[in-house]
């Protein structure tokens, strides 16, 4: 038996098809995680977590939580320790980092103990009847102070400085000492995440005849973190099998932090000798899960009269919070080639310091590093207008990469795939109507209104280089602990019996949408339509193709991940038309595929139907030409470009460039301090665009975030350490009422690095739009110094001082 | 109202989408956790547990309400439509949520069954809202995917709809 496919044919790329995906998630049929069945004897875990910022744990008493009906176990970092080794930490220090508290607490949320017991509500019962004796300790909340405290927060570390890195490029003493003017900003950018309304899960098994672990996680990747869960819970990975569900309810980088949790709960199943389940609440995940990370800048140009900027000196500090969980000090490198942005500028001094904090631990945001470097130098690039009698617009103009540049090496070794700058520009200006927009600022300012308009240009990067981080060790350093570097995509593509095709991702994804895009970019290859190709995007260590850079993050997917399917689904193809010029007696190469159909060219009697060649591997393998057997083709695909660190530190930190131009106005409310986005225009070039609706949905949900991010969240603590932010009614996220619809504009250069020509583009925004915002506030206050997020409160003042 | 102790379960009633189900709670057993891992319809989610997100989101007795701020033993007798109620049919869509799939006002799904279940509502009892109107409504919900600006297309693209099939009924 055969399945019929549909005759349609067409270029499915590009077009905005409906989602596979929708009709469950429509119904309430997805399967996420909390919604899966478990094995009867399933226990479930509660944690209880440290109310102190910092303090030492003299003793932890749980006699009276082992009483109560229905505990099963309770375990302490006693127990962590005994049974697992530390979490591996990306930086050559003496620090340890366990999934629980040993000894000390270092931030406020972070685990104490772990109950397990036959169900949530028991287990935190339980939480109340743990007797911890705690001896608070001096909190340290600004990384700036955090710096040259005697407070330490890992002793045998005897600072609370985790990495101390210079870095030069070019010759910026020399363009610094030549230059007409300085200009320089001082940047603290604060924390947050984007906060995915699932919050973490991990139903963990263990198996002690074979030691080996079973654990099903909503986390994300990236599968380096797979190496390090192993090497905590002391088995070689094939004892340690990590599978993902059908459904995510979103991530943003934050699932990946729940690897630690996936080790704690793996040992908690141990521990009890029953599976376990943990799902994290919403107090939990704000206060403990993972933040984006803070930064102190300050940053210098070197700048010419006309405004072109001939050398930067970046100081930056790192706040990484109370433990450098791997991948960090990642955030801090992942924009290591792109420290120039979108501009030619060939000088560049560095300053990198991760600094310690009694905060959360920092992790995967979206975004990841481009928050903090771009806030610093947008802001930078406005304060050269400012201070040059310069227009803004002039100033960005003079110093992009120039068209025709490309593929353009930056200073510090990124090599920007495409692009035409100027001409998106030019288009945005155009038809985002700047011009039009400086007119009702005049307007405004004429009626006594608060009104300001900002700019920024961005390049945003897409499939990390695995090996960037390494920039965090020195050559000596990278040259003994061997390379690291590329960025492997995997996908599968395979005929059943039936002669139906179905597809392996190993994307892991949390929503966006990636088996709708597969399915496209398949049949395009196959001449099927969409729908006939199932895509499986779950994850499972043991059966499916993967390697460290799996997962959902660094905006892989339709640049990476398609590019593999389309390489898998032409290696198909490669053999199915072996076959059939055997049966139709062409060439291989004058077989075509169309409308579902194989056949020759240009004679479309002599065809057989797709699915009847498909099947026929399973069927009648004998038949097939030696080698041709099409039953399953895995490619596993690493871009060439992505090398490794250079001796000098030329970092080419991601494979892909997409280019961003935002420009927006704002009005101020002079009483209330409340700020209203009056207009904002968007142009990106992200490449080819495989499917418009779903770049759409990225854009619009990018910039909801970096509107959060820039106007009403931060993970607030207060001075000694508490932390203010525990509830979606102190953690504001924008609703309806707040979001504004952007004008979103599109220019596409393909990208020569990737099989199909796109690059990522989920997160752009929250790169571009926090400084856009607030180089509009800081044009509609006229003031050279502004911080995040905008809030009434921190508008109000500002408004206040000005002079009438 | 009948007298509750604290340790024991108690058998809950209520109809939910259009079936007599009853399951057994304590009395501080959310209505979240009833209907998820009691009576097994996961449709409805549970974002926040604190009333802000909305994803929890049911009809209770016709009125909106977060499941998440409202006890199972509460629910005893009641009415209730979830998310698994909305579709005519196995394989068909309600005209909202179809709105909903053409105008990719989702990505995870996470927060949806919320939305959906209050623009439901929202929609038969206001058949004709302005835009302004859709957004002050769905301000009691957070989507962490979409930036709402599809959310607010498909609500009224649904709206536009079910007025043409009351003015056709």
């Amino acid at each position: 038996m055969t399945v019929k496919p549909a005759v349609q044919t067409a270029n499915w790329c590009g077009q905005s098809i409906e989602r596979f995906e929708d009709a469950a998630l429509l119904t309430g049929r997805g399967r996420y995680i909390d919604d899966l069945g478990v094995r009867p004897d399933t226990l479930h875990a509660a944690i209880l977590r440290s109310p102190h910022p910092h303090a030492t744990i003299r003793r932890i008493d749980t006699t009276d939580a082992l009483k109560l009906p229905g505990v099963a176990a309770v375990l302490t970092g006693a127990d962590v320790v005994k049974l697992s080794a530390p979490l591996t930490v990306g930086v050559r220090a003496p620090v340890q980092c366990w999934p629980i508290a040993v000894d000390r607490v270092r931030y406020a949320g972070e685990p104490v103990a772990v109950v397990v017991a036959v169900d949530r509500y028991v287990a935190e019962d339980a939480l109340e009847l743990i007797d911890v004796d705690y001896e608070p300790l001096q909190a340290l909340v600004d990384p700036m102070q955090s710096l040259s405290s005697n407070v330490l927060l890992h002793d045998a570390l005897k600072s609370n400085v985790a990495s101390d890195r210079t870095f030069r490029y070019g010759d910026p003493e020399a363009a610094f000492a030549k230059a007409a003017h300085r200009v320089s900003v001082e940047i603290k950018y604060p924390r947050n995440s984007c906060t995915p309304i699932e919050t973490y899960g991990v139903v963990a098994e263990y198996e002690p005849g074979e030691d080996s672990y079973d654990v099903l996680a909503n986390f994300m990747g990236p599968f380096t973190m797979h190496a390090v869960m192993a090497r905590s819970l002391k088995v070689p990975g094939n004892r340690f099998r990590l599978r993902t569900p059908p459904d995510s309810g979103g991530s943003f980088g934050v699932k990946q932090g729940v690897f630690p949790y996936i080790v704690l709960i793996a040992l908690c199943a141990r521990v009890a000798a029953r599976p376990v389940k943990w799902i994290e609440d919403r107090l939990e995940h704000l206060a403990a899960s993972v933040s984006a990370t803070g930064r102190a800048t300050r940053l210098e140009a070197a700048v010419e009269a006309d405004g072109r900027v001939t050398a930067l000196r970046y100081d930056q500090v790192e706040d990484v919070g109370a433990h450098i969980r791997a991948p960090e000090p990642a955030t801090l490198y992942r924009m290591q080639g792109n420290l120039t942005g979108a501009y030619a500028i060939r000088n560049v001094a560095v300053r990198n310091r991760v600094v310690l904090t009694n905060k959360t631990p920092s992790g995967l945001n979206r975004g990841f590093g481009g928050p903090q470097l771009y806030y610093a130098l947008e802001r930078l690039m406005q304060r050269v207008a400012v201070e040059l009698y310069l227009d803004p617009l002039d100033v960005i103009r003079c110093n992009l990469v120039p068209s025709g540049a490309f593929p353009y090496r930056t200073a510090s070794g990124g090599l920007l795939d495409s692009g035409d700058y100027p001409a998106a520009v030019a288009k945005a200006v155009d038809e985002g109507g700047l011009a039009e927009l400086c007119k009702r600022r005049d307007s405004a300012r004429a009626a006594g209104k608060l009104y300001g308009i900002g700019l920024t240009a961005v390049v945003e990067p897409s499939v990390s280089n695995m090996g960037y981080v390494t920039a965090v060790l020195t050559p000596q350093e990278r040259r003994k602990a061997g390379p690291k570097n590329g960025a492997q995509a995997t996908a599968t593509v395979a005929v059943d019996p039936s002669g139906s095709v179905t597809v392996h991702i190993a994307s892991v994804p949390q929503g966006q949408g990636h088996r709708t895009v597969a399915a496209q970019v398949t049949a395009d290859v196959l001449g099927l339509a969409p729908k006939d190709v199932r895509v499986v995007g779950e994850m499972d260590t043991s059966r499916d193709a993967w390697s460290i850079a799996s997962g959902n993050y660094s905006s892989r997917f339709a640049a990476a991940v398609c590019g593999a399917v389309h390489l898998a689904a032409m290696q198909m193809k490669g053999k199915l038309a072996r076959n059939a010029a055997a049966q139709l007696n062409v060439p291989a190469d004058e077989i075509e595929f169309v409308g579902g159909k194989v056949g020759a060219r240009g004679n479309p009697d002599n065809a057989i139907p797709f699915g009847r060649l498909a099947a026929a591997s399973h069927w009648a393998p004998g038949t097939m030409p030696d080698g041709a057997q099409a039953l399953r083709e895995t490619v596993f695909w690493s871009p060439p470009q992505l090398e490794a660190p250079g001796e000098l530190d030329e970092t080419n930190s991601s494979l892909c460039h997409g280019f961003i131009f935002d420009f927006c106005g704002v009005e101020i409310d002079r009483i209330t301090g409340a700020l209203r986005i009056d207009k904002y225009v968007t142009m990106h070039d992200c490449g080819t665009v495989l499917h418009p609706g779903m770049v759409a949905g990225q854009i619009n949900g990018g910039f909801a975030h970096a509107l959060g991010a820039a106007v009403y969240e931060e993970f607030a603590y207060s001075d000694d350490g508490a932390f203010l932010s525990g509830t979606f009614a102190d953690y504001l996220v924008p609703t309806a009422t707040e979001v504004p619809e952007p004008l979103i504009l599109h220019v596409e250069t393909p990208s020569p690095f990737t099989p199909l020509g796109a690059k990522g583009v989920g997160e752009g925004n929250c790169m571009s739009t926090p400084v856009c915002i607030a180089n509009a506030v800081a044009d509609a206050l006229g003031i050279a110094s502004i911080n995040l997020p905008l809030t009434p409160k921190r508008l109000a003042p500002l408004i206040a001082e000005r002079k009438p | 109202m009948p007298r509750l102790s604290a340790g024991r379960r108690h058998t809950v009633r209520v109809t939910l989408n259009g079936r007599a189900v009853e399951g057994e709670a304590e009395p501080r057993m959310l209505l979240t956790d009833f209907l998820r891992h009691v009576l097994g319809s996961t449709g409805t989610h549970v974002g926040c547990e604190h009333g802000v997100c909305g994803a929890c989101t049911i009809d209770i007795d016709g009125a909106p309400a977060r499941a998440c701020l409202t006890l199972a033993v509460q629910a005893d007798g009641a009415t209730i439509r979830t998310v698994e109620g909305l579709a005519p049919e196995p394989g068909r869509l309600s005209v909202l949520q179809d709105a909903f799939r053409r105008h990719h006002a989702l990505q995870c799904g996470f927060c949806t069954a919320g939305i959906l279940m209050s623009l439901d509502i929202y929609l038969r009892d206001t058949p004709s809202p302005t835009e302004q109107d859709v957004r002050e409504f769905l301000g009691g919900h957070l989507c962490r995917c979409t930036g709402y600006v599809p959310i607010v297309a498909a609500a009224l693209d649904a709206a536009q709809k079910l007025r043409g099939v009351a003015r056709d009924a």
